[in-house]
């Protein structure tokens, strides 16, 4: 593996502190070892009493596993947080254009900007949802936006999460803690607060609800209690106020979606569906789906219940339409984008897959369907068979890889076994649309624990920290 | 409130109670194995217990013999026995962790760390410090999670549900509390007590927190009959059946919707009878049918209960 040089999100390269972390490291070297670690034990203690954990699947119920909390933030300028703001804002505006455009006139194909068949063969379009009209035209009311630092320190979008992003109540949660653990750190620093995206998220979902509906309903609708992320879903109903549902728990009269209720059946308007296309209605998607509910597609087309996201979303955030993504800013906008989209070769293109095989052990390889850190390959990370296995999948099906280069991440100092060492971070900031647009500043961090491991999923050992935008 | 919602947190407190009375009823046992007696009365003794607890058949099916080691083994620590103590605090935690945005975090965290406190334990581990205090720690898990509920729930809905759960529950356990106690020793007489069978009667009223509360109320020496009286006839015995239906009646009364109206009146029946009882006339027509009656009446209001509120049939 080559040697780069990784951009430290802590020091620069001559070794002095960035200023924005100037008073924090100040403050971790004046603070005695011991204190530190009977920190890092309570936050464990904490986390675990609070059952802010993740369910593993194939374990038995009650061995949910803790996603390991750093007690190092990563720290972001205010000036840094705002050009990264505007990107956020300007790319979802524009893939919320492209989707209402795919559901409806198909300009941007016809304007040949994106190969036609590349979107209308996608298994991710949806052609349930042809013509349909959705509140403000948005569809994806919930957006969360990978981004990572690489090079000299130039953010790049790695993917969008049109679907069912994750991981919010981990930012919120992991402020809660530091709070709880540090109070003095927020008397010194000027952190922007992060503890209102509950309410700006049911003011979004508020504002998306049907027509003609003055005072909605809206509920928060889970797979079930042993869904990994069930912890979350949890958790912004209760912030919100707003009932938790399972699929058993509605059910749709003349296109009206209801709920059981104690006191019989009641209305429901707008649905946070934490639940994938696929499941959401057995008698429009997958037949065996136990989670969904029958006749909710008939009711969503006409109108009669807001879903959010939107059904059809994973046509923009798929790994084979990322590309054309700046390529959707200019064409909706009439803008340049202001991130940068890492460079990427779609191994369907005879070109681009001859490429991709000649370098196999400097790229990364991603399905264009996978998620989560599987079905992955790290090049420089990866061992001579793992690269001949992953170059027999590829002649195979070039059409499901795409590569990119492996970017040389930044790091930010993490306390791991040996002490504290650099590890490597993404964000994810989650950017709320609906009447406008809204997100709190910050997201999540996500940090790969391992050494040199460039893969921060939770599901792949990835620990998480808190994450400050500072105040002008 | 959703329906499921109100199912999980009613069968949430059904389970606390459970764990808590199951820890009652094997303290007591517990203790009265340990009077001077022989090995087949003591095997006797557990086996009744079984008995009422309607266990009996899952239990032989695994051990020979009802030796104190493998009930106490089987009734707290045993996965596959859906009434061991660790099944029921299992089930309060996955009942709890359901709904556990309905819950404050307080009571959901009081839950989830009886659990996790749970898994630790075994039954190497409990016999060091004898099950007595194994039995304090059941109980005052069960304790704490009540006064957090009463302590910070919002008087909701919600709440009601759970409460309804913990009187019905405890009810049904305060019954069988009492028909082990009577299966194992009839009662021959109304007189004064006699030695070994006033630790049994002691016994039994300290397995329900009630021995102070019985010298309080009647000044007097034990007798069955009074026993008897307490715990099921007085209303301001926390654990006895007639405060269990009036809890159970008004909470009904406050959830009540279009189609409740029947269970609502046979609750209110059945606390009538506890409120207007005599317990003379119980005894003339048998403590032990009373007390089955009044047990299958609690299963007939909870099917009830389940129908109207938590999984309605119809849409």
């Amino acid at each position: 593996m080559a040697i780069t040089k990784f951009f430290n999100e802590m020091t620069a390269d001559d070794g002095s502190v960035r200023e924005h972390y100037a008073a924090y490291a100040k403050w971790l070297s004046d603070t005695p070892a011991d204190r530190i670690a009977r920190k890092r034990a309570e936050a464990d203690s904490l986390f675990h009493r609070y059952g802010i954990t993740f369910a593993v699947y194939g374990e038995e119920s009650g061995t949910e596993r803790l996603i390991p909390f750093d007690i190092i933030p990563r720290i972001i300028p205010a000036q840094e947080w705002k050009g990264l703001e505007a990107g956020m804002r300007q790319r979802v505006k524009a893939l919320n254009a492209f989707i209402h455009d795919i559901y409806h006139d198909q300009e941007i194909l016809k304007a040949g900007r994106i190969p036609k068949e590349q979107v209308l063969n996608n298994a991710q379009y949806r052609p349930e949802m042809q013509g349909v009209d959705v509140p403000c035209n948005v569809y994806a009311h919930i957006a969360g936006v990978d981004v990572v630092r690489a090079g000299a320190g130039e953010f790049y979008v790695l993917e969008d999460n049109l679907r069912v992003p994750s991981g919010v109540s981990y930012m919120l949660e992991d402020r809660r803690m530091m709070m709880r653990l540090f109070p003095e750190l927020f008397a010194s620093h000027r952190i922007a607060p992060v503890e209102h995206y509950p309410d700006m998220l049911l003011h979004t979902l508020r504002s998306v609800a049907p027509k003609g509906v003055d005072d909605p309903t809206v509920v928060v609708m889970t797979p079930g209690a042993y869904n990994s992320a069930y912890f979350e879903h949890a958790f912004l109903a209760q912030q919100m106020g707003v009932e938790l549902v399972e699929g058993q728990d509605l059910f749709v009269r003349d296109d009206q979606v209801f709920m059981r209720t104690t006191q019989g059946p009641r209305r429901v308007d707008v649905i946070y569906r934490r639940v994938d296309d696929d499941f959401l209605d057995p008698t429009a998607f997958r037949k065996d789906s136990m989670i969904g509910v029958p006749g909710l597609l008939n009711a969503y087309r006409a109108g009669r219940v807001t879903l959010s996201n939107a059904i059809g979303t994973g046509v923009a955030d798929d790994k084979s339409i990322y590309p054309y993504v700046p390529e959707m800013i200019r064409f909706y906008l009439g803008e340049e984008p202001i991130l940068n989209n890492v460079p990427t070769y779609m191994c369907r293109k005879p070109e681009d897959l001859a490429y991709t095989l000649a370098h196999l052990p400097e790229l990364v390889v991603k399905e264009v369907h996978g998620a989560g850190g599987y079905g992955m390959l790290v090049g420089p990370a990866s061992t001579k068979e793992q690269i001949e296995t992953f170059r027999k999948y590829l002649v195979a099906n070039p059409e499901k890889y795409i590569a990119q280069p492996t970017l040389a991440l930044s790091n930010c100092p993490t306390f791991v076994e040996s002490g504290v060492a650099p590890r490597h971070l993404d964000l994810r900031p989650f950017v709320l649309s609906g009447s406008e647009m809204r997100l709190v500043p910050g997201g999540l961090t996500r940090v790969a624990l391992r050494e040199g491991s460039l893969v921060v999923n939770s599901s792949q050992g990835g620990g998480t920290k808190d994450t400050w935008v500072l105040e002008a | 409130m959703l329906s499921r919602t109100a199912d999980h947190l009613f069968w949430m407190a059904r389970y606390m109670e459970r764990a808590e009375n199951t820890a009652r009823i094997l303290d007591v046992t517990y203790r009265l194995s340990l009077l001077p007696q022989n090995g087949q009365e003591v095997e006797a003794m557990w086996a009744g217990m079984l008995k009422i607890m309607e266990l009996q058949d899952t239990f032989h099916a695994k051990h020979p013999a009802f030796t104190t080691e493998a009930v106490l083994e089987f009734m707290i620590f045993d996965r596959d026995n859906p009434g061991s103590i660790y099944r029921c605090l299992r089930a309060t935690r996955e009942n709890a962790h359901a709904v556990r945005g309905t819950l404050t975090s307080e009571l959901w965290e009081t839950s989830n760390a009886t659990w996790l406190k749970m898994r630790d334990f075994s039954m190497a581990k409990m016999m060091e410090t004898g099950p007595g205090a194994f039995f304090e720690w059941v109980k005052y898990r069960s304790h704490l999670s009540r006064g957090v509920t009463i302590g910070t729930m919002l008087q909701d809905e919600a709440l009601r549900f759970i409460r309804l759960g913990t009187f019905l529950e405890r009810a049904d356990n305060t019954a069988r509390i009492l028909e082990v106690k009577y299966l194992n020793l009839l009662p021959g007489s109304e007189s004064d007590v006699e030695s070994t069978d006033y630790y049994q009667w002691s016994a039994l009223l300290r397995s329900v927190s009630a021995f102070e509360v019985y010298r309080k109320v009647y000044r007097d020496h034990i007798t069955p009959l009074r026993v008897a009286e307490l715990l099921i006839l007085r209303a301001d015995m926390p654990r006895s059946l007639a405060r269990c239906m009036k809890e159970v009646y008004s909470n009904l009364g406050r959830v009540a919707n279009s189609r409740s109206a029947e269970t609502e009146r046979m609750a209110g029946e059945l606390e009538a009878h506890l409120r207007f009882g005599r317990i003379e006339r119980i005894f003339e027509l048998g403590l032990r049918n009373y007390l089955e009656e009044f047990r299958d009446s609690i299963f007939d209001l909870g099917c009830r209960i389940s129908d109207d509120f938590l999984i309605p049939a119809s849409a």
